[in-house]
């Protein structure tokens, strides 16, 4: 069953397309994640689905209601954490939980109940008493969560939920959602990190506002075509410089390695040797690899960051 | 869709107490700022006028020149600081300021004034402020009036054997404030003046700051309401505004010893619903504004400004351009004004203060509306 449908969305801001024709759907109980770089329109997409921005052209259905006509219904079946998730510093952390269970009018049978599960789900027991504005950036966003679901919603946003908090409170944030998929909520994720991408059921690439790519992971990056080859060498730059000129596929730069996506697995690998021995420089490894999402973005994307 | 919700109007109220009171800062501005204003308003507002600086130059050095030097120094408008022998003297006393009003005897006035002629007495003053210099030359008019009235009297009784009777006799009181001292008159005003501002000043930080952290974003993505966001964030300033005019009503009664004669009950009645108009401005500055500190400045010029200056507290509206005048009618203080001056003053209630009251209470039901209506659950 669909939880979330989109039909040609889009949202403009004067002459910029923040979001262009978008058009998807998610299924019940999918962790679903948006992927793309800082503009690509990741929030503003958030912001539409979650019905506090209106869309320029195109409609959205949550949980079967219209983002436009049903706004206020939505938000009672929906948890959102925005980019910066708005806690109130001055507030307790169980302050904070309250605040937001009062306003879903969650029933105070109950709720002591639930409260103490967040809580231990997150960690946070030995800190409720504590000032939100004293926790960790880990702490804070695992609060964040904790408020978007006091009120047991059926579908959960979370815009870039993991930005800027260190690898273990990451974990952490992601080993909560993969509960929460057990419990049939649907989660609908913006990240910029593609691992984190990775642990999605399924993904969609945006870029400049245009889905360039919907799938499971495995999918997406099936649409590499070709081969991935990973080398390192003395001097990779120059390296890169060379494959390049030398045309023998798209080049990207990783620290000291260099991933090319070639064609044909064994023709290209005998290109790269040809074209270091004649610039002069010493290969050391030559391997074919599995892609990542990282290789879909740099080679897939036209712009794409190496 | 749920309608509106007392339990969530009680959440927001609720949160805002708390950000209140965790906020020493922002609770002792709330208390004391009111309480500065009042004090350094209050003493130094004074339109009374005495103790005139007065120089002297007595060319005649007669005793009739003493005599009427002597009831300068005598009455409380006048205080004798110089006395100059030459007009360049007198000139630079007055230029610099230290005198007011110089006073030049001429040298034949004791001769004049004893043989029965017309004599005549100079004044100069510093006529920059002509409403003080106004008042001053009354005062010596008045001064020199007397004496030369009492040279007559003298002189009929010294040709009849008996004094003359005055054909006009002037009896006056003042009523509601029979001494006369605008103190009473400034302080019930000046209430009104604090209390527009405070209110504003307080609320216009309360919307724009959540818009500032993001935490408006998280809001409006809930299904709270406007009314019930709106509503729970005056809660706790109303209260607060509330002890702000106890603390000014105490103070209005203890410190400046302006007696409330209208009814206690019916002066807190109407100042919370001025208080509601004057939050709600201020929550309405805030919702537009969306930054802290443009609401905070635009609620201060929005609020003080008009209130001090087109309210009637300090400058008559009936001497203003009708432009102004007109404009006038839409400042809420304009009738607290005229409200806590009447139920101070003269004791009066609503029988006679029921448009003011009226007036006050659609200001704050209009602000209280648009300021809910301000509340959009929706970004850009």
């Amino acid at each position: 069953m669909e939880t979330l449908r989109t039909q040609a969305l889009t949202r403009r801001f004067g002459d910029l397309v923040a979001l262009d024709q978008l058009t998807l759907a998610v299924e019940e109980g999918e962790i679903f994640g948006l992927v793309g770089p800082d503009g690509a329109g990741k929030t503003t997409t958030m912001r539409l689905l979650t019905g506090i921005l209106e869309p320029s052209s195109g409609e959205a259905w949550v949980d079967g209601l219209h983002t436009v006509r049903e706004t206020e219904a939505i938000k009672d079946r929906i948890g959102y954490m925005s980019q910066r998730f708005g806690l109130y510093p001055d507030l307790t952390v169980q302050e904070n939980i309250d605040f937001y269970a009062d306003l879903y009018e969650v029933p105070k049978a109950g709720r002591g109940e639930r409260m103490e599960r967040l809580l231990a789900f997150s960690n946070l027991t030995p800190f409720r008493r504590r000032q939100a504005g004293n926790l960790s950036g880990g702490m804070k966003q695992k609060l964040g969560l904790a408020c978007a679901l006091i009120h047991t919603p059926r579908v959960l946003f979370l815009d870039e939920p993991t930005n800027g908090v260190d690898p273990v409170s990451r974990r952490d944030f992601w080993r909560i959602l993969y509960q929460l998929q057990q419990e049939r909520v649907t989660i609908f994720v913006s990240t910029a990190y593609l691992d984190e991408a990775e642990r999605c059921n399924r993904i969609g690439l945006l870029h400049q506002g245009r889905l360039m790519a919907c799938d499971t992971v495995d999918g997406v990056k099936g649409l590499l075509r070709g081969a991935l080859l990973e080398l390192r060498c003395e001097a990779p730059r120059p390296a890169a410089r060379l494959l390049r000129e030398a045309a023998i596929g798209s080049v990207a730069l990783f620290g000291d390695r260099l991933h090319v996506l070639v064609e044909d697995e064994a023709r290209g690998r005998q290109a790269v040797e040809a074209a270091l021995r004649a610039g002069g420089i010493a290969l050391r490894e030559l391997r074919t690899i599995e892609p990542s999402l990282e290789d879909v973005f740099t080679s897939a994307l036209p712009g794409g960051s190496a | 869709m749920s309608g509106f919700r007392f339990s969530r109007l009680r959440a927001v109220a609720h949160k805002e107490f708390i950000h209140v009171f965790r906020d020493p800062r922002a609770l002792g501005i709330a208390i004391v700022l009111p309480m500065i204003m009042l004090m350094i308003f209050g003493y130094a507002l004074t339109m009374d006028l005495d103790r005139v600086p007065l120089a002297v130059w007595d060319q005649s050095r007669t005793p009739q020149s003493r005599e009427l030097v002597s009831r300068f120094e005598g009455s409380r408008y006048f205080s004798l600081v110089a006395s100059p022998d030459t007009y360049r003297d007198v000139e630079e006393g007055i230029v610099t300021g230290r005198v007011m009003v110089a006073l030049v005897i001429p040298v034949e006035f004791g001769r004049q004034v004893a043989s029965g002629r017309k004599a005549q007495v100079q004044v100069l003053t510093d006529g920059s402020d002509a409403n003080t210099t106004t008042l001053a030359l009354a005062y010596a008019d008045a001064v020199v009036k007397t004496y030369s009235q009492e040279i007559l009297v003298e002189k009929v009784r010294r040709l009849t054997g008996r004094p003359p009777a005055l054909p006009l006799d002037l009896r006056f009181r003042a009523w509601f404030n029979t001494d006369m001292e605008s103190r009473i008159f400034i302080v019930p005003g000046l209430i009104a003046v604090i209390m527009m501002l405070i209110a504003a000043l307080l609320t216009s930080l309360t919307v724009a700051r959540e818009w500032e952290t993001g935490t408006m974003e998280q809001l409006i993505s809930t299904p709270l309401r406007g009314s019930e966001l709106i509503l729970g964030k005056l809660a706790p300033y109303f209260a607060i505004g509330m002890v702000d005019m106890l603390l000014s009503v105490l103070a209005g009664r203890f410190l400046f010893d302006v007696p409330l004669r209208g009814s206690l009950l019916l002066l807190f009645g109407v100042s919370a619903v001025y208080l509601v108009g004057a939050l709600s401005l201020g929550i309405l500055i805030s919702a537009k504004a969306k930054s802290q500190l443009l609401a905070s400045q635009f609620a201060f010029v929005a609020t003080f400004l008009p209130a001090f200056m087109l309210s009637g507290f300090m400058f008559d509206i009936k001497n203003m351009p009708p432009a102004l005048q007109a404009f006038t009618y839409l400042i809420p203080a304009r009738y607290f004004v005229v409200f806590l001056r009447g139920l101070y003053l003269k004791g009066t209630g609503l029988a006679e203060l029921w448009p003011q009251g009226l007036l006050m209470a659609v200001f704050g039901a209009a602000m209280l509306i648009l300021a809910i209506r301000s509340f959009k659950k929706r970004l850009a």
